[in-house]
């Protein structure tokens, strides 16, 4: 007997109540515990972090490293990340005041959507995308609004379709190239227009390059290294992806101080600090990890190989992913919904992959496979997906 | 499944290289498997293995066992042989010598205190034993021996023989 005057529900603010039930979630809840089957369906990679990091790690709890850090993060990480980003992707942050170390990069979208948005104001979302993005936004109080991305432009934005999205309330657009799920990238010239609407209606972009390493065949342009772009943009980056550490949760932000000084605020208050021996951990990825990093990219870009041609042989459409470790195929030749796809090749073919719906707009007809899995469970996945869709053909 | 590799003659180009490392990883991959992860086609993966075989630097597609696994009483002596190396020969003649008996599984040339490093394999240590008071301290350039016992292999050739690493990966995450 509840000892309240209200339901408890009632209690919950009506930010977080109305945010809808999470897709993926409810997907979750019908693989969990499930170990009969072959999953495509993991965000993250297959490699478990270099062992020397996680030395490093252990060898900073014996030395007894184990107190807070500064708020913004250990001096040492921050300029590590600073010679890296430089080096990489020709992007110039100044360690003492231009970066954040956060907890993972989700906790520097919600910082930095916190530290930009009033009531009322919209925030541009280029989907399919990150299931996270919108839902923190209404969180934060502001309005999400979607642009619908297509497989026929390999899922980049075009300036058209953000253009028509654009009103006087829109005051950010959060970008994610390489993206999560469509494995979409934006070259230099596929930014230029963005550059000039981003220009014309003062956006500011928070531009989550998680993936930004693994690009396939071309370099990766971060968008805060295109022309103008760097004091209105604040990159949301980590380690999860590029150095297999996403159970250590370390991410950070990059921006223009003032910017990084409101996100500190809040982190301050809220986190303290990354957990130190994960921050221990980022300086030996970045110091001596590289090569490892490279080793990695490449085995992504043989089995991505792999999956593409595989889904074009049993006649679905997959454009070709440039990014991140998604294949996104079409199956709408098999007549069903992301869903139903999805969930009769669990039950019928014991293979798991996330239903594009889930992702948001334009991602309904599609389904995100991960390639971040042993070549032989992909050749077997492949065979059995293939089989199925071969039924409902 | 591991294969034991030579530098050629045969200046290594970077196709080949990768092709060797799918093979390293899984000796049993199909051309066809190797030319989409390579985005090659199958005829030029299947050249660069043909020509790596001719030239011996795919010397053998074998697999890794746990012979631990198989039988408990095989023993495994690591020996450490100083020697003379011969007059215009060096010790290439002593090495051939040793390797040449069925028993020894590797030779290697070593710097340091020792010159040759033997691994051989006995079903008994009195085997081994047997091995290095009669046949190998006998030849008459070997100054000295010194041997050593394997009492567990973890790992060998760069595989992890007993422990796995699981995947603890959550089946579905966004």
């Amino acid at each position: 007997m509840l000892k309240t005057k209200k339901s408890m529900t009632e209690y919950i603010s009506p930010l977080v109540k109305d945010i809808p039930p999470s897709g993926i979630r409810k997907f979750f809840d019908l693989v969990s515990g499930r170990k009969d089957i072959i999953s495509l369906g993991v965000g993250e990679p297959d490699f478990v972090t270099p062992w020397h990091v996680r030395e490093a790690c252990v060898y900073s709890l014996e030395k007894g490293k184990t107190t807070y850090t500064q708020n913004a993060g250990l001096p040492e990480l921050r300029e590590v990340i600073a010679e890296y980003l430089y080096n990489q992707f020709a992007l110039k942050y100044e360690p003492a005041n231009e970066l954040l170390i956060t907890v993972g990069g989700s906790e520097a979208i919600d910082l930095a959507l916190r530290a930009l948005i009033q009531p009322g104001d919209e925030i541009l979302i280029p989907e399919p995308c990150y299931v996270s993005y919108s839902p923190i936004a209404s969180i934060v109080g502001g309005k999400a609004v979607g642009i619908e991305t297509f497989a026929k432009d390999d899922f980049k934005l075009t300036a058209e379709s953000l253009e028509a999205q654009i009103t006087p309330q829109s005051k950010v657009l959060i970008l994610n190239y390489p993206s999560n799920p469509t494995g979409g990238i934006m070259t230099y010239e596929d930014w230029l227009p963005i550059v000039s609407l981003v220009e014309q209606n003062d956006l500011i972009v928070i531009s989550d390059e998680i993936y930004a390493e693994l690009t396939y065949e071309q370099r990766h342009i971060s968008f805060a290294s295109m022309p103008g772009m760097k004091d209105r943009t604040i990159i949301v980056s980590g380690f999860s992806k590029a150095f297999a550490m996403t159970g250590w949760r370390l991410g950070y932000a990059c921006g223009h101080q003032d910017l990084i000084a409101a996100m500190l605020k809040i982190h301050q208050y809220t986190i303290m600090c990354a957990p130190v021996m994960a921050q221990q951990a980022g300086i030996e990825a970045l110091t001596n990890g590289l090569e490892e990093k490279d080793r990695m990219v490449e085995s992504y870009n043989q089995r991505r190989r792999l999956v593409v041609k595989g889904f074009r042989e049993m006649g679905l459409d997959c454009h070709e992913p440039k990014g991140a470790f998604y294949a996104f195929p079409s199956i709408q030749t098999t007549g069903l919904t992301s869903e139903q796809f999805a969930e009769k090749l669990l039950e019928e073919s014991k293979v798991a992959a996330v239903p594009g719906n889930v992702f948001g707009l334009g991602g309904e007809g599609f389904i995100r496979c991960s390639y971040a899995t042993s070549v032989s469970d992909l050749n077997e996945a492949l065979e059995r997906i293939g089989n199925f869709v071969e039924k409902y053909q | 499944m591991f294969f034991i590799f030579r530098k050629g003659e045969t200046p290594m180009n970077d196709f080949k290289l990768k092709v060797l490392e799918l093979l390293q990883e899984d000796a049993r991959r199909g051309a066809d498997i190797i030319a989409t992860l390579l985005g090659a086609s199958e005829e030029e993966v299947l050249l660069a293995i043909q020509e790596m075989e001719q030239d011996n630097v795919i010397v053998k597609y074998a697999p890794v066992i746990n012979w631990s696994k198989v039988h408990d009483d095989k023993v495994t002596g690591i020996i450490e042989v100083q020697i003379t190396p011969e007059r215009g020969r060096g010790f290439d003649t002593i090495a051939e010598r040793i390797y040449r008996y069925p028993e020894v599984k590797t030779v290697y040339l070593m710097s340091g205190a020792y010159d040759l490093q033997i691994e051989i394999e006995g079903k008994t240590l009195k085997e081994v034993a047997f091995f290095v008071s009669n046949k190998l301290s006998t030849i008459e350039s070997v100054l000295s021996t010194k041997t050593h016992f394997i009492l567990k292999k973890y790992k060998q050739d760069g595989i992890i023989l007993e422990d796995h690493e699981d995947d603890h990966r959550m089946l579905i995450s966004p």
